[in-house]
């Protein structure tokens, strides 16, 4: 009787909490919330609006006016492309590299701790630190050129021709490999080794073993690792301003070069349509992804 | 017999990630040991860098290829750039100026956010969460106009607080220590509640002393991140003079004499926290792949 008594007033108590949780939950939340309101949100709704009127001053709504003029203009088109074909190259890429990285760190090897560094270490280092070696490998008068002539091939103006994407690209793999291989490993730490020994034992070979064990269980690891590699290949812009300035190569002009440009002219109406638009295709491949993750999850059980 | 199989196996793998993990470093080493050289060395060999039509009219191919080691090891680089120009050493504390606040602000704010977003309830609690998280995902051009006027309206605009505010209420923080507070089980908060904790209490006597490694984690990455700021300054400052060292670096080529040394200091921060804190950065990449 006493102790049921006593369970009661507990659980009074607990509701007690709960309501009072709510005032007190918004009251650590409020200095977030209010900063976040204040530089990211609104700043976001503002952006949505001023790309559906006609100039920031007037404010007449324009409908879809400047995003037909976006279409329509011709550097949009070309930064839209080499976005897309950077990140439909170098991501599959990226994954395939790190998930091999993976695998192979993960096996019984010696050193293990420090390949992981060297692995990693690209990650840390500030992307203007290396940009001069860059610079002097993928010159005209460069590095690769000089191996490449010392092999009796033709030289390749890197960064002046299409070349550009590759030297972009490899920029991108050396310095996001490490991310998505410390990102597999940890997945790879979870998949417990006896899976592989009973699979043995029936016979698997390790192609098979790799197919219906190491893959099937790392896919919940592989939506994160493709969400992240996409979301770094845009920021991918970073590299290229720093080796190729504002006027790249018209292969690796990205979104965000026309994004910068429209700023640098003051065409508001421009920019705001484009990053609405980015946004758009940004939010549809995350739903996208997460409904894939969903159906596999179910398709599992 | 199956022993030695494994032993060779065992080597030959190493030997073929070690090669790979060399090409990884490669760029890392040869700014290191290419920061021993001397001017004149630099200019011998890496001057038809950037000439194209000089190389072509003289008929010469002259190469600039990359030189492992310096033929004289001089540590004149270094005396350049630290005590010849103190420009260098200003932005370097500039920098550090922008770096600092961003990271103690954001961690302040964000731990007490990620204590109502894991451990709290109400109302529309998941909701406000997502969009936090989509704004990550977001690169920073998407939202650049409406940040320069907010930043213009309240005033900010050329002073490092342009760039630190927006720095100190990024969602990264939040999301990140979120995720580390949500493997303290209920029960314990639960239990000092009962023993008539408040909240405040439970936060800093229990949460804080728990997610110090989540902490330690996120000091690395926000270091890492904005340590590495091109985009931010280039936009909202426009006096040179309080560019941090990142942006000044992809300018340094006009004086190649330096740029080697002055790229090892600014990326030797990095790496010694990074070796130091190795463990607290891998978890928390770890953690920033695992749902929460």
């Amino acid at each position: 009787m006493k102790q049921r008594f006593f369970r009661q007033d507990d659980d009074r108590k607990i509701m007690k909490w709960m309501r009072k949780d709510a005032v007190v939950a918004w009251l650590f939340l409020a200095p977030s919330a209010v900063g976040f309101a204040l530089f990211y949100l609104v700043p976001f709704i503002m952006g949505v609006f001023y790309s559906f009127v006609d100039s920031p001053v007037d404010r007449h709504f324009a409908g879809l006016d400047n995003y037909r003029e976006l279409l329509m203009s011709e550097s949009f088109r070309k930064a839209v492309t080499n976005t897309f074909y950077f990140s439909a190259v170098s991501v599959p890429l990226n994954l395939t590299l790190s998930l091999g990285l993976a695998v192979l760190l993960n096996a019984n090897l010696y050193l293990q701790k420090w390949l992981r560094t060297a692995y990693v270490l690209p990650l840390v280092v500030p992307v203007a630190s290396i940009v001069f070696v860059w610079q002097l490998l993928f010159d005209w008068n460069g590095s690769v050129n000089a191996w490449l002539s010392s092999f009796g091939t033709e030289r390749v103006d890197w960064m002046k021709t299409d070349a550009a994407r590759y030297v972009i690209i490899v920029v991108y793999l050396w310095k996001n490999i490490g991310y998505n291989v410390v990102l597999f490993l940890a997945g790879l730490q979870q998949i417990p080794k006896d899976y592989y020994e009973t699979a043995h034992v029936e016979g698997a070979g390790r192609l098979r073993q790799f197919g219906s064990i190491t893959l099937v269980y790392l896919t919940p690891t592989m939506f994160f690792v493709v969400i992240l590699s996409i979301m770094n290949s845009f920021k991918v812009f970073r590299e290229t301003y720093l080796i190729a300035g504002d006027y790249p190569h018209d292969s690796i002009y990205m979104m965000q070069h026309y994004m910068n440009n429209m700023f640098t002219s003051l065409d508001i109406q421009k920019l705001t349509a484009a990053a609405t638009m980015m946004f758009g295709c940004i939010l549809l491949i995350v739903i996208g992804l997460f409904a894939l993750e969903r159906r596999y999850r179910q398709f599992m059980e | 017999m199956d022993n030695f199989h494994k032993i060779i196996r065992k080597i030959g793998l190493t030997v073929v990630l070690g090669t790979i993990a060399l090409m990884f470093l490669f760029p890392i080493v040869v700014t290191f040991t290419n920061s021993f050289m001397t001017a004149q060395e630099i200019d011998i060999n890496y001057g038809s860098i950037g000439q194209m039509n000089e190389a072509m009219k003289g008929g010469k191919n002259r190469y600039g290829n990359l030189k492992l080691l310096p033929d004289h090891v001089s540590v004149k680089q270094y005396g350049e750039v630290l005590v010849a120009s103190p420009r260098y050493l200003m932005l370097f504390w500039n920098s550090v100026l922008l770096v600092v606040p961003i990271i103690v602000g954001q961690i302040l704010v964000s731990a007490f956010a990620a204590y109502a977003f894991s451990k709290l309830q109400f109302r529309y609690r998941d909701r406000l969460f997502i969009v936090y998280v989509m704004t990550m995902l977001m690169p920073f051009q998407v939202t650049l106009v409406p940040n320069y006027i907010m930043a213009d309206k309240l005033g900010l605009l050329n002073s490092p607080n342009a760039i630190i505010w927006p720095g100190i209420f990024a969602a990264f923080g939040v999301f990140m220590l979120r995720q580390f507070m949500l493997h303290i089980p209920y029960a314990y908060i639960e239990a000092a509640k009962l023993d008539g904790a408040g909240h405040l209490r439970i936060f800093f006597t229990m949460i804080v002393p728990m997610v110090k490694p989540g902490v330690a984690a996120l000091v690395v990455l926000l270091f890492v991140d904005y340590w590495n700021m091109v985009e931010q300054p280039l936009i909202f400052l426009n006096d040179p003079f309080r560019h941090p060292l990142s942006v000044y670096l992809s300018r340094i080529n006009d004086e190649p004499g330096i740029a080697f040394a002055a790229s090892v200091l600014y990326m030797t921060p990095m790496v010694l926290l990074f070796l130091y804190a190795e463990t607290y950065f891998i978890k928390g990449i770890q953690l920033s792949g695992i749902k929460g």
